[in-house]
C-alpha cells in the first residue's frame, strides 16, 4: 500500500534531478558532468520501482483513490486541481515511462559520452521525464495541459540539442510550431469545458476534473450526467483529437516527426517510445470514455490513424537514412493504436502503445549504436555491420521482427488483437468503417514486414560500404555540403557494454512484453498470469469494461502470412536473386520513388506554399497593410488632434493685454447670467 | 435719493470703464477708464454703507462709516496703481515710441 507522498516522488524525484543537475552540477564544469547522469538514473530508477510496486498493488486488490489538491477555485464547477488519477492506463503508463527512460538514460551515458554539454543533455532528460510522468499522472484537464505543454518545450530543447547546427535549430522549432497548431485544439477543448461550469455545477461535478468529464459525457440514459451531447460533443472530441494529432504525428500533422531525428539518438529513442508521441495516444486514451459516445469522432479518429498507418509506412519504403525509417515506422505505428481507438478496441490500442514502447526504444537505440561504429545513419553506406557488433545486430533483429508482428514477440500480440478487433467490427463505428480500417491495416503490415527488411539488410547484411567517410567523400565529390551528423569516425566494432545492456534488457522486454498480457486466452499462463491479464486490467478502467475477443489462430495466421509476405518481397528485391550494390532498386520505380522519397511533397506544400506564399505574401501582407495604415494612422490622428488643439488654444493666447481682461469680463457675465436664469 | 438710483449711476459708471479699459488702445486712456470703474465700486460702496446702517445706529459713527473707509481705502490703492500704470506707459514708450497697447504684445523685447 502505497501513500500519496510515494506516489508523488514518482513525479518529484526527476523534477528534483532536473534542478540539481541544471542549477547545481551544470555550473560545476565538464569534470563532474557524470553526476548528472547517476542523478538521473538514480531518480528515474526510483521512479521505476515505485511504480511498480504502485501497479504491483493496484492490480491487486487496492484501488487508490486521494483527494486532489485546491489550486484554484474560478467558478463552482470549475476548480483547477493538482490531482493524482490512478487509473489502469496510468499505472501502466508510468511503468512504461520510468522503464524505458530509465533504460535510455543508462544508455545515454556512453552515447552522450565526451560530449561538451553532457549535464545540460541530462537536466533536459529529467525535464523531459519528469514532465511526461506528470502528464501521465493529471488528474485535472489544467493540470494535464501544463505537463503537455511541457512536455512539448523539453523535446524543443532536446530535437535542438545541438543548437548551433541550423538544421537542428530548425527541426526543433518545426515540432513545436507543429504540435502547437494541434495544441490550439486542444486549448479550445479545455476552454470549451470551462464555459460548461455552470451544467457540471448542477450535477455536482468539475468540469475540469477529468472523471466528471467522462461522466458529462455519458448520456442520461447510460447513467451518465449527459451534460455533453451531440455536436457539441463531436467538436469536443475533435478538439482533443487535434491536440493528440500534433503530439503524436498522425496525419496531416506528421512533418515534424522525421525530422525530430535531429536530436541526439536517445532522445529520439525516448520521444518515439514513451514520451512524445506517446502522449498522444494516451490522450485519447484518457478522454476514452468521451470519444466513444460520439460515433464521428470515432470515425475521424479510425480512419486517420489507418490512413496515417499506411501512409507513413510508403514513406518509410524510400528513406535512406535508418532514423527517418524508424520514424516513418513510429508515425505508422501510432496509426495503428489511433485506429483502434477509433474502432473501439481501447485495450488492444493501450496493448501496443506497451509493446510498442519496448521495441521501438531497442530499435532507436540499436540505430544510435550503429552510428556509433559507422559514423552516419545513411544506409546505404552501411552493410555488413552484422559481424562487427553481433549483439546490436541481433537485438535489432528482435526489435524488428517485434515491429513487423512475428510470432511469437510482443508486436504480434498486440498488432494481432487491433487486427482482430478490426476484423470482428464490434465497436461504436459502422461494420464497414472496421472492415476498411482492417483492410489498410493489413496493407500496413505488408509495407511494415518491407521496410523493415530492407532497412535491416542494408544496415547489417552484404559488405562494408564505407560508413561516413565514404559518404563525406561522394558528397564532396558531387560538390554538395557535407550532411550534417556524418564523420570520418569509422570504427567498426561492438558498442561499449553500458550501451548494449540497455538494449539487452529492453530486447528482453521486446520479446516478453506480448506474454504479459496473456493474449492467447489460456486461463493461466505459466501459473501466474490470468487471462487476458495486461488488456483487461486496461478496460477495468472504462464504464462499461470492453472485454478482449479470444485469440483468432485465423487471425494470427493471416497477419504473420501478411508480414512473411513483405518480407519475402523485400528479399526478392533486395538479397536475392542479384544481391544489393549500392544503388536502390527502388530508384527504378522512378515517379513513385520520388514521390515517396519527397515525402508527398507535404514538407513543401506547408513551407513553400503555405508559410511561405500565402503566409508571408498574403496574409503578412494584409497585416503589413493594417498595421502601416490602421493603427500607425491611428497613432498618428492622436498626435494630430493634440497638435491641432495647441495651435487652437494658441489663437487666444496672443499676447494682446486687451483680450485677457475681455475673457474675464465675458466670464463674469456668464456667471452673473446664470445666477439669474438658475436663481 | 434712493439706494437704486445710486446703484444705477455706479453700474452705469463701471460699465463706461468698462468699456474703455477693453476697447481703446491708448495705454493713457484705458488708465483713466480703469479709473471710472474705481470710481464706480467706489459709489457703490459708499451707498451700500449709507443704506446698510439703520438710522438706530446712526449715532454711532463707526457702524456708519464703513462703507466710507473702504473706499478711501479704493481711493489710495487707485492712486498707487495709476503711479504705477504711469511708470510703465513711460517704460513701453521709450521702447516702442507709441503708447498704443496692440504694440505691446510681446514678453521682452
Amino acid at each position: 500500500m502505497l501513500t500519496e507522498a510515494l506516489v508523488w516522488v514518482i513525479f518529484l524525484a526527476p523534477v528534483a534531478s532536473f534542478l540539481l543537475t541544471g542549477l547545481v552540477i551544470r555550473p560545476l564544469g565538464s569534470s563532474y558532468a557524470r553526476l548528472a547522469g547517476y542523478a538521473t538514473i538514480g531518480a528515474l530508477g526510483l521512479g521505476f520501482v515505485l511504480s511498480l510496486w504502485l501497479l504491483g498493488s493496484a492490480a491487486g486488490t487496492t484501488t487508490y483513490d486521494f483527494a486532489p489538491h485546491l489550486w484554484l477555485s474560478l467558478a463552482p464547477g470549475a476548480t483547477i486541481e493538482m490531482g493524482l488519477l490512478l487509473d489502469p492506463l496510468t499505472n501502466v503508463m508510468l511503468v512504461v515511462v520510468t522503464g524505458v527512460s530509465l533504460m535510455v538514460q543508462i544508455y545515454s551515458l556512453g552515447y552522450m559520452e565526451g560530449d561538451e554539454s553532457f549535464a545540460r543533455y541530462y537536466s533536459y532528460m529529467s525535464l523531459f521525464s519528469a514532465s511526461m510522468i506528470g502528464l501521465v499522472l493529471a488528474a485535472n484537464v489544467v493540470q494535464m495541459y501544463v505537463f503537455w505543454e511541457l512536455v512539448g518545450l523539453s523535446s524543443y530543447l532536446l530535437i535542438g540539442f545541438w543548437h548551433n547546427r541550423p538544421s537542428a535549430a530548425a527541426a526543433a522549432k518545426k515540432a513545436f510550431i507543429i504540435t502547437r497548431i494541434g495544441d490550439v485544439g486542444f486549448l479550445l477543448a479545455i476552454i470549451y469545458l470551462f464555459f460548461q461550469a455552470d451544467d457540471f455545477a448542477l450535477h455536482g461535478l468539475n468540469a475540469l476534473h477529468i472523471p466528471d468529464i467522462w461522466e458529462a459525457a455519458i448520456p442520461i440514459a447510460a447513467g451518465g450526467a449527459g451534460i455533453v451531447a451531440g455536436g457539441a460533443l463531436l467538436w469536443l472530441c475533435l478538439g482533443l483529437f487535434a491536440g493528440a494529432a500534433g503530439k503524436s504525428g498522425q496525419f496531416p500533422l506528421h512533418t515534424w516527426l522525421p525530422d525530430a531525428m535531429e536530436g541526439p539518438t536517445p532522445v529520439s529513442a525516448l520521444i518515439h517510445a514513451a514520451t512524445m508521441v506517446a502522449a498522444g495516444v494516451f490522450l485519447v486514451g484518457r478522454f476514452f470514455p468521451v470519444f466513444s459516445e460520439s460515433e464521428g469522432a470515432m470515425m475521424v479518429v479510425a480512419l486517420i490513424g489507418a490512413f496515417t498507418a499506411v501512409f507513413a509506412a510508403t514513406m518509410g519504403l524510400a528513406a535512406n537514412d535508418i532514423k527517418r525509417v524508424m520514424a516513418y515506422s513510429t508515425v505508422s505505428q501510432l496509426g495503428y493504436m489511433m485506429a483502434a481507438l477509433g474502432i473501439g478496441a481501447y485495450n488492444a490500442a493501450l496493448f501496443h502503445l506497451f509493446t510498442h514502447a519496448f521495441f521501438k526504444a531497442l530499435l532507436f537505440l540499436g540505430a544510435g549504436s550503429v552510428n556509433h561504429a559507422a559514423g552516419t545513419f545513411n544506409i546505404m553506406y552501411m552493410g555488413g555491420l552484422r559481424k562487427a557488433m553481433p549483439w546490436t545486430y541481433w537485438l535489432t533483429v528482435i526489435g524488428a521482427l517485434s515491429l513487423v508482428g512475428i510470432f511469437p514477440l510482443a508486436g504480434f500480440w498486440s498488432k494481432d488483437e487491433i487486427l482482430l478487433e478490426a476484423w470482428l467490427g464490434k465497436g461504436p463505428v459502422p461494420a464497414s468503417i472496421s472492415l476498411l480500417v482492417f483492410v489498410m491495416l493489413l496493407v500496413g503490415v505488408l509495407l511494415t514486414a518491407f521496410y523493415t527488411y530492407r532497412m535491416v539488410h542494408l544496415t547489417f547484411h552484404g559488405e562494408f560500404r564505407g560508413g561516413g567517410e565514404q559518404e563525406l567523400h561522394d558528397v564532396e565529390e558531387a560538390g554538395q555540403p557535407a550532411p550534417v551528423g556524418v564523420d570520418h569516425h569509422v570504427h567498426l566494432g561492438e558498442s561499449p557494454w553500458v550501451m548494449v545492456v540497455p538494449m539487452g534488457l529492453l530486447g528482453f522486454c521486446a520479446i516478453i512484453a506480448g506474454w504479459v498480457a496473456n493474449p492467447i486466452g489460456v486461463s493461466s499462463l505459466f501459473g501466474v498470469i490470468p487471462s487476458h491479464w495486461l488488456t483487461d486490467y486496461f478496460a477495468s478502467g472504462l464504464h462499461d469494461g470492453h472485454h478482449t475477443p479470444p485469440f483468432s489462430i485465423l487471425m494470427a495466421a493471416i497477419s504473420n502470412v501478411v508480414a512473411l509476405a513483405g518480407i519475402g518481397l523485400a528479399a526478392l528485391v533486395y538479397a536475392w536473386p542479384r544481391p544489393f550494390t549500392g544503388l536502390d532498386p527502388m530508384l527504378k520505380a522512378g515517379p513513385v520513388h520520388i514521390l515517396l522519397s519527397q515525402r508527398y511533397y507535404l514538407d513543401h506544400l506547408y513551407e513553400g506554399l503555405i508559410v511561405g506564399r500565402i503566409f508571408y505574401q498574403i496574409i503578412v501582407a494584409v497585416t503589413d497593410w493594417i498595421d502601416r495604415n490602421v493603427v500607425d494612422g491611428m497613432v498618428g490622428l492622436v498626435g494630430w488632434i493634440s497638435r491641432n488643439i495647441g495651435g487652437l488654444i494658441a489663437l487666444a493666447q496672443n499676447g494682446q493685454t486687451q483680450v485677457y481682461p475681455l475673457v474675464a469680463a465675458a466670464g463674469g457675465v456668464v456667471i452673473i447670467a446664470l445666477y439669474l436664469i438658475l436663481g | 435719493m434712493s439706494l437704486e438710483a445710486m446703484l444705477v449711476v455706479a453700474a452705469v459708471l463701471f460699465c463706461i470703464g468698462l468699456y474703455g479699459a477693453l476697447a481703446r488702445r491708448n495705454f493713457i486712456a484705458v488708465l483713466m477708464s480703469i479709473e471710472l470703474m474705481f470710481n464706480g465700486v467706489n459709489l457703490t460702496l459708499v451707498a451700500m454703507g449709507r443704506w446698510l446702517a439703520p438710522y438706530t445706529v446712526q449715532e454711532q459713527l463707526s457702524a456708519v462709516l464703513t462703507g466710507q473707509v473702504f473706499a478711501v481705502f479704493v481711493i489710495t490703492v487707485a492712486a498707487a496703481e495709476i503711479a504705477l500704470g504711469l511708470g510703465i506707459v513711460f517704460a513701453l514708450y521709450r521702447t516702442n515710441e507709441s503708447v498704443d497697447l496692440t504694440d505691446a504684445a510681446t514678453l521682452r523685447h
